[in-house]
């Protein structure tokens, strides 16, 4: 399914190196582009997708990422979907914390992210994965 | 695998990042400068990130381990070019980037290591050690 300027209204990558982070930050540009959003909102939205790659593949053991051209009505937005199958995040409200983390990072990759979009939703289970799901609206 | 090629340009090791680097070439990046700082002895290092669209936490963090590797082989760092749109998702990010010495493109970063290295040279021969120098800080 391709809309009229050609980028399709949903693609999906998965997620096994390095080399996937760099294309979700490619198609997510794209499709940033294709809806409209600011530089600044362009800017955002990829930096808060290379993020939430990069934990999918280093905490999750790799996994998806589905690019979505949304709409409500007035607004367009886009919208991304992490997934994986991984060992999920036990506590929450920690992870959410600026500056925690279990791999030697900065920690600022969730808790940031979360601040960059317009939605965030994360749905998390010990043991069974992590999905999280965050959109960015025109203004 | 793409590398970032290091530049001696007189005194100074010049790096200009035109790709969207993958993880792996960042850290590349930050090996190859350390030797080349070794081989030459430059006492500066300028970082040119103005074809950069985004700067993520990985990229930020590796800036902030370049800048503080260079400062213990005597070698000031400074970054230069950084995009407003990507100035502003950093600080929402929540990576200020502390440590990390900045100028708006490559001239005026010269400046700033000039001046930078003729106060250090003042330093030295006016006033033997009744100064510390300045840590280096971690990133
Ligand atoms: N998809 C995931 N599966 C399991 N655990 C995760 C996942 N994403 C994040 N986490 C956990 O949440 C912590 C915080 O993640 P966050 O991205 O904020 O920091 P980081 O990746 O450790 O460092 P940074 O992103 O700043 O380099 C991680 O250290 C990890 O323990
Ligand atoms: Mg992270």
């Amino acid at each position: 399914m391709t809309t009229r300027d050609g980028v399709a209204a949903a693609e999906r990558i998965e997620v096994t190196s390095d080399q996937d982070v760099v294309r979700v930050r490619q198609l997510v540009r794209a499709t940033a582009v294709a809806v409209k959003l600011s530089l600044v909102d362009q800017t955002k939205v990829v930096t808060a997708a290379s993020e939430l790659a990069r934990n999918t593949l280093v905490y999750g053991g790799g996994g998806s990422v589905e690019v979505l051209r949304v709409e409500n009505g007035r607004r367009a937005g886009v919208k991304i979907v992490f997934a994986d199958q991984g060992p999920g995040i036990p506590d929450l409200d920690l992870a959410l914390t600026d500056g925690y983390t279990t791999g030697g990072g900065l920690g600022l990759g969730l808790s940031g992210a979360r601040r960059l979009v317009d939605e965030f939703e994360i749905d998390t289970e010990a043991g069974r994965g992590t999905t999280i799901s965050v959109t960015k609206w025109c203004r | 695998m793409d590398r970032v090629p290091v530049l001696k340009i007189g005194d100074i090791l010049l790096v200009s990042i035109q790709i969207d680097m993958e993880d792996q070439v960042a850290l590349q990046l930050q090996e190859d400068l350390a030797e080349k700082i070794v081989a030459t002895g430059c006492h500066g290092v300028i970082i040119d990130i103005s074809a950069l669209d985004i700067v993520d936490s990985f990229v930020g963090r590796t800036l902030a381990t370049i800048a503080s590797v260079s400062k213990v082989l005597d070698a000031d760092t400074v970054v230069v070019g950084m995009r407003p749109a990507v100035a502003i998702t950093l600080v929402e990010l929540g990576l200020s980037l502390p440590g990390i010495r900045t100028a708006l493109n490559v001239e005026l970063g010269m400046e700033l290591l000039a001046k930078a290295r003729a106060e250090l040279d003042w330093e030295a021969g006016d006033s033997g050690d009744d100064e510390d120098e300045p840590a280096v800080t971690a990133p």
